[in-house]
């Protein structure tokens, strides 16, 4: 085995793996959430498909996104493999009496259920969204026109105004973010815990950082579903062979 | 007695201790009473009570590891009511007194929990693989001659009380036994910057950093999540810190060390 495997194979190996994936993750989240906010433009969803439109065709994004599924593939194998490699290591008999809650916060402790119950909410995610996106033979998106291009966009955005208006799937989206902000509580400080990372006059401003980051990522990605779910403002298109024109300045009302 | 409390009232308690007769056997948790318990004792003490309770009934005594009775060696490991060492902060058993339990209270003693630690007999663990840690790479080796003169080696007062705080740690594993994954990142980092800080132990700095984590991974201890129960529970207050700075140690050494394999 060469230095190399044996340094990304060693526990502090496979936790800086987990860290520099985890704080990758955590950039993807921010740049999901700002294209997210464009849902709640009162313009039809054309901010939202122009965006969406770009994530899926600018060659440098297109790059990222395999990076992107590679950082998800390791963080969620990594995590998954140290969660049973520390299972065994605490042996077959646990503490018949254990009051862990009293040195250690509950996020801490549960990293990995609430990744398990981030992995099972992205593959439902993906399966409405970005596979239907990607390939038409998974539904695809009817088209639309929107201003600053000439051509015809796939309207990603009623597939979300669809999707929000039915309220068990706003609910799972909600209450996915809740595991989202506690995963994100510990997640954000330990990846700088583990890049080594730990000074008085930086510690502290991470980690509030991490807390503000856990809870407003979270929230915002919450939130969304829920206006779209209440506001009437949010509706979906009809679907009809024609692309239909867009504008960013138009009310909803007159695209209907 | 002198120092004692004149107004401290002898206590009654029920013990559920963790028995197990050898490694390979099942272990249970026992009942027993103690009675007329001092509030002065130690938890030791009041244990020492109880075995010889259980010799009058020619029972066996419950086997628990216990050495200098003064927070110094760090053999007395018990994991009292779901907490290392039990309920009191920066503690080891032996500075636990009766006085933090009220009459009447149950009281649950059971060993550390680790693979890495296989249960010699009842609360008494085997702790051996911290010594093949340090084996591995947690001394200097360099032949330092006699005694040098005071301050012949500059060391700044601060990286000097960071080393300290760092060597305080006495291998007691209550790091490994409070921690989720009984992981024993926390003690090998305090070993592996104690000696990293010094000008003494930059001779092998590399090599031992890279020598002392593998042996960690080889002994089947967990891999560290950054929970922080490991420095909570740390009776020294060992802080985390030191992780930190272990994970700089290694990149860097694995990074720039001679060593190919």
């Amino acid at each position: 085995m060469s230095w190399i495997s044996k340094t990304l194979t060693s526990s502090i190996g496979r936790k800086i793996i987990m860290a520099t994936t985890g704080l990758f993750l955590c950039s993807f989240l921010l740049v999901h959430l700002l294209i997210n906010l464009q849902l709640l433009r009162h313009d039809g969803g054309a901010s939202f498909n122009f965006w969406a439109e770009f994530m899926g065709t600018n060659p440098i994004i297109r790059f990222m996104e395999i990076v992107l599924m590679l950082g998800f593939a390791l963080h969620i194998y990594q995590g998954l493999a140290l969660a049973i490699k520390n299972k065994k290591a605490r042996g077959a008999q646990g503490y018949v009496v254990n009051h862990s809650e009293q040195n250690s916060q509950w996020a801490s402790r549960n990293m990995a259920l609430l990744g398990t119950l981030l992995l099972i909410f992205l593959i439902v995610h993906l399966m409405n969204f970005w596979i239907r996106s990607r390939f038409d033979a998974f539904g695809g998106l009817a088209e639309v026109k929107v201003p600053n291009l000439d051509h015809p966009v796939g309207d990603l955005y009623s597939v979300a105004a669809t999707s929000f208006k039915i309220p068990w799937y706003v609910a799972l989206y909600a209450l996915a973010q809740i595991a989202l902000g506690y995963h994100l509580w510990h997640g954000f400080r330990s990846g700088f815990q583990t890049l080594g990372v730990k000074h008085p006059k930086y510690t502290p401003a991470i980690y509030y950082t991490g807390y503000a980051f856990a809870v407003v990522v979270s929230a915002l990605f919450a939130i969304i579903p829920i206006i779209m779910f209440f506001s009437d403002a949010y509706q979906p298109r009809l679907p009809t062979e024609q692309a239909v024109e867009q504008s960013l300045t138009e009310a909803p009302d007159a695209l209907r | 007695m002198a120092g004692s409390n004149p107004n401290a009232k002898p206590m009654n308690l029920t013990l559920k201790v963790w028995r197990q007769k050898n490694r390979i056997s099942q272990g249970g948790i026992v009942d027993y009473q103690v009675k007329d318990i001092s509030p002065d004792m130690s938890f030791l003490e009041m244990l020492d009570v109880l075995n010889e309770d259980l010799l009058r009934q020619g029972q066996e005594p419950v086997a628990f590891d216990h050495d200098c009775r003064e927070g110094i060696c760090g053999s007395c490991n018990l994991f009292i009511n779901g907490r290392a060492h039990g309920p009191e902060q920066g503690t080891t058993t032996c500075q636990l007194h009766m006085r933090k339990f009220s009459d009447g209270d149950t009281i649950t003693i059971e060993p550390w929990r680790a693979s890495a630690f296989p249960i010699n007999k009842d609360l008494s663990v085997d702790r051996s693989a911290f010594d093949r840690i340090i084996q591995a790479g947690g001394y200097v080796s360099i032949n330092t001659g006699g005694t040098p003169d005071a301050n012949e080696i500059p060391i700044p007062k601060d990286i000097a009380d960071r080393a300290f705080e760092a060597a305080t740690c006495i291998g007691c594993g209550a790091c490994v036994a409070a921690c989720k994954n009984a992981s024993a990142m926390l003690f090998v980092s305090a070993k592996v910057s104690q000696l990293a800080l010094l000008p003494q132990g930059h001779v092998e700095r590399k090599t031992r950093v890279e020598n002392m984590v593998a042996q960690m991974d080889k002994e089947g201890f967990g891999a560290c999540t950054n929970i922080g129960s490991c420095a909570a529970e740390c009776p020294v207050g060992i802080s985390l810190e030191n992780i930190a700075i272990l994970n700089q140690e290694f990149l860097s050494a694995k990074a720039t060390s001679n060593n190919l394999a």
